[in-house]
């Protein structure tokens, strides 16, 4: 219990800091952390394959890239057109966005509690912590969108390579 | 505290000085075989036959003085050798190393030779693996030095390269083995096929075993792969700008995952701790020398073959080892669906 309100934490807080930072290279080291408390919270469910996943996939491969496209692109502060000393957070326009986003947020998060009754019987335990469970399901119940997602990445690698390539050679 | 729980506390413990340690053999072992690969003496003269040179080197490390570039971000740069050095020595904590022991009766309950038993073990090592590219990546930037930016460029692209066939390669062992436990792993390679060559994964997937090694020394970044410390190109890479002990962890790091791969490729596909001769209970003796091999192979290596290009290693991490590794990952699962585990 203890371990759960300090990964919490963690998570919480590393996120409220990534959009509070200037620094872009401080914002993916934030994330990171925040992923590495999200898995210590998938440890604590029992279901430590999730949790490795989620450090392999997305703190290690996906951050990795934006560690590097943020190093490439070198921007080492948020260009802003605004009074420097007023916090980017508390100018007009981010500040109204934000409310509305907020507001969104909290009538999804009422709609979904109150709907499910707060208690979500979705998973069974054993369908998560076991490797050869989550194979069976992803590949024998959960096929047409598994194979559905595959191809849209492969849409969106082609369409990412297209982009790149500046001339087509003849 | 059972004795149980308190022989888990000192493995561990143990474990983490032995990883110490073996950096400090390491360093020894890499200055003797190069001298021996070169026709030179070696260090000789501290110590009988020159074995208290790395005792020598710590202490040399820990008086220099702990320089700091001024545009340096300083959070990050203190943070980076601490990330390397933390993620070497946490993937060796899923690893294990010998068959349950009771430790002469003492421990009635068996104590299992691994610091952390985890059912996704093999798994656990792969994502450390792939969080130690950041030690590295930050030293570079953080030093704000082109040298050190472009080393920690260069390791990402090639950690992010060779991930995936190293990835591709373990899978294929747990094809093989059908567990994601490193001990299960082990434990089916027990035993001999005619009662001459050993049940080991190496027999079965040798190809598995080259991309595993291959990968592993270019994660390990390591001669002939050593380019983001390429010293004729970018004087020392990543950690240029570190001197003192936070240079001194980025080598212990280095050397500690150097043992990490060594182990692991031990445990995959070497058999572990099983091998003729010895009682089940002295298998850590088997363990230890075919870790030595492996490590004497990487220094090997590196005497022995000149750096590639960059070009050269991006091609063929992209164009020769991951089509490999994909290709033997299908016979593979192919060849268990048709024959059977």
């Amino acid at each position: 219990m203890i371990a759960f309100y300090l990964f919490g934490a963690i998570a919480i807080a590393a996120s409220l800091l990534v959009i509070a930072q200037r620094n872009p290279i401080y914002s993916v080291l934030l994330l990171i952390a925040s992923f590495g408390a999200l898995s210590g919270l998938y440890v604590l469910l029992d279901a430590p394959f999730v949790a490795v996943i989620q450090i392999i996939v997305y703190a290690g491969a996906i951050m990795v890239l934006f560690l590097f496209v943020v190093m490439l692109l070198n921007a080492p502060h948020e260009e802003t057109e605004h009074d420097e000393r007023v916090h980017p957070l508390l100018r007009r326009g981010p500040m109204r966005f934000g409310g509305v986003l907020a507001v969104a947020l909290l009538l999804e998060l009422v709609w979904a509690l109150t709907k499910r009754g707060g208690e979500s019987g979705a998973f069974p335990s054993a369908a998560v912590s076991s490797v050869r469970d989550i194979g069976r399901t992803l590949f024998a119940d959960y096929a047409f969108p598994f194979e559905v997602t595959s191809i849209l990445i492969l849409v969106a690698m082609v369409g990412a390579v297209v982009l790149a390539q500046r001339e087509v050679p003849r | 505290m059972t004795p149980l729980l308190v022989a888990q506390i000192v493995l561990t413990l143990f474990v983490f000085v032995m990883l110490l340690n073996s950096a400090a053999v390491m360093v020894y072992v890499e200055r003797k075989v190069a001298a021996l690969l070169q026709q030179r003496m070696g260090p000789y003269l501290v110590g009988p036959k020159g074995l208290l040179q790395p005792l020598a080197d710590i202490v040399k490390l820990m008086f220099k003085e702990e320089l700091r570039p001024k545009a340096a971000d300083w959070f990050l740069f203190a943070l980076a050798p601490i990330i390397s050095a933390t993620c070497a020595f946490a993937a060796f904590s899923v690893v294990p190393f010998g068959a349950d022991t009771t430790i002469f009766g003492w421990v009635p309950e068996g104590l299992r030779l691994q610091v952390a038993d985890v059912n996704v073990a093999i798994l656990v090592v792969f994502a450390i693996a792939s969080m130690s590219v950041y030690g590295i990546v930050l030293a570079g930037w953080s030093s704000n030095s082109k040298y050190s930016l472009l080393g920690g460029l260069r390791s990402s692209a090639q950690m992010i390269s060779y991930e995936l066939s190293y990835g591709l390669a373990l899978a294929s062992v747990l094809v093989v083995a059908n567990s994601l436990s490193l001990t299960d792993i082990v434990n089916r390679q027990a035993g001999a096929w005619w009662h001459v060559l050993p049940r080991w994964f190496v027999f079965v997937q040798p190809l598995g075993f080259f991309i595993y090694m291959t990968a592993g020394i270019a994660e390990t970044n390591r001669a002939p792969f050593d380019f983001p410390e390429a010293e004729q190109e970018l004087v020392a890479g990543y950690h240029t700008e570190y001197s003192s002990m936070s240079f001194a962890m980025f080598f212990l790091a280095e050397y500690v995952n150097m043992v990490t791969v060594s182990a692991v490729a031990t445990d995959l596909f070497l058999g572990g701790w099983h091998g003729p001769f010895l009682p089940e209970s002295l298998g850590w003796i088997w363990f230890l020398l075919k870790v030595a091999a492996i490590l004497f192979f990487y220094v090997w290596m590196r005497w022995t073959l000149p750096r590639y290009r960059y070009d050269q290693l991006m091609r063929f991490g992209w164009k020769v080892l991951l089509p490999l590794a994909v290709v033997n990952l299908i016979v593979t699962a192919a060849g268990v669906l048709y024959f059977g585990a």
